[in-house]
């Protein structure tokens, strides 16, 4: 077994909206793309920043978005939340981000096996024990690393906001629902991170 | 069309995203695109670069105008095909002037039916979108329509597309 399968099956299982929390927390100019369903919900939840987008549909894009920000601010450093069930439908952006290198770029992803907004069915991934760090890693993201309890995750994420990516975090969670839903107003919600982020004045 | 000395339909489009300050181009690869792949590829101004599929090029373009700077997806028709979800529920719901650039196949000569078959899908998704999209077909026609397109994308804050017809690039030719 590889050392990432070891990781993944050490990895402690945690909670989606307390890990978002200890994030935003740490927080200060970054922007943040919020993926569909829980997990922007939970960021919603965490407290609401101008630098965040809260996706509304596009399921995967996540990452590709959080790379276009990244590619268009290069000073900022953007983090993509996305979920398991999110980013196995999109996996080749792991590859596109690789190629880019984009230093100022941070992906994380929430893995509960499930996909925990459309009833809790069991992902493909899950059933087949498949580790999405050794996916990230073997597609050329080299800082790639699950994060085995919440000590580790907010050390990792320090690690990643201070030095040069791309980053690639997962974290084992539970199947607890969002607490919040966030509001649905896509207009507006592009508008205001726009205006967070310095492109509209 | 490839090839004539001066004057060509992808020197004519570089040139005018360069007047238009589209600096990023993401693309899933197309045969006939490939002049205007390689002129941008070529080009400092330009970021370009392919991506693994045409909804991953939207999300980045998008992400990049979000950002503050503008973008251009190049795909080919069977690639469209795989965007109405994304182009519903992020360009369009969301306002993005995400502007869209289709080498048309599956007309004029196609000799692959998967081919002639997706490409009946292509304007009926455009038109149940909304989204404002026209063929380019003549080059005295492409600078017109590519530069007015990118500016009423930009002022309507509206994800458009430019269909670019056999007509105007030779399209793919029947296999020898």
């Amino acid at each position: 077994m590889s050392p990432a399968m070891d990781a993944l099956h050490n990895a402690q299982v945690m909670n989606r909206a307390a890990l978002t929390r200890r994030l935003v927390a740490k927080l200060t100019d970054q922007a943040v793309i919020g993926g569909i369903g829980n997990t922007n919900f939970d960021l919603w939840a965490a407290g609401r920043r101008p630098e965040n987008f809260y996706m509304l549909g596009s399921m995967g894009l996540a990452v590709p978005i959080a790379l276009g920000v990244a590619i268009a601010q290069p000073k900022r450093t953007v983090i993509a939340l996305e979920g398991d069930g999110s980013l196995l439908m999109q996996l080749g952006c792991l590859s596109t981000v690789a190629a880019r290198g984009p230093r100022n770029l941070v992906i994380v992803v929430w893995d509960n096996g499930i996909y925990q907004i459309t009833g809790g069915q069991r992902t493909p991934a899950a059933a087949a024990r498949t580790d999405l760090v050794a996916i990230a890693r073997a597609s050329g993201i080299a800082e790639s690393h699950w994060a085995a309890d919440e000590a580790e995750f907010e050390a990792l994420a320090e690690r990643a906001l201070g030095a040069p990516g791309p980053w690639f975090i997962a974290a084992r969670i539970d199947d607890k629902p969002a607490v919040t839903q966030t509001e649905r107003d896509p207009v507006r919600i592009r508008d205001a991170f726009m205006r967070g982020i310095g492109s509209r004045g | 069309m490839d090839g004539t000395p001066s004057v060509t339909w992808h020197g004519i489009v570089a040139a005018t995203l360069r007047q238009n300050d589209v600096r990023l181009v993401t693309y899933v690869p197309d045969r006939v695109l490939t002049p205007l792949i390689a002129a941008v590829e070529a080009d400092p101004f330009f970021t370009a670069f392919p991506t693994t599929r045409e909804e991953e090029a939207v999300g980045i373009v998008t992400g990049a105008w979000m950002g503050g700077m503008r973008g251009i997806v190049l795909m080919q028709t069977s690639g469209f095909a795989t965007l109405p979800n994304a182009l519903a529920s992020l360009a369009c719901a969301c306002q993005i002037p995400l502007v869209m650039m289709v080498s048309e196949r599956g007309t004029l000569g196609e000799f692959n039916l998967g081919q002639a078959m997706v490409c009946r899908t292509m304007r009926p998704v455009l038109d149940a979108l909304g989204i404002e999209h026209h063929t380019i077909t003549r080059l005295d026609e492409t600078e017109f329509i590519v530069d007015r397109t990118i500016r009423q994308a930009v002022a309507t804050q509206a994800p458009a597309c430019l269909i670019l017809s056999p007509l105007l690039t030779g399209g793919k030719r029947f296999p020898a």
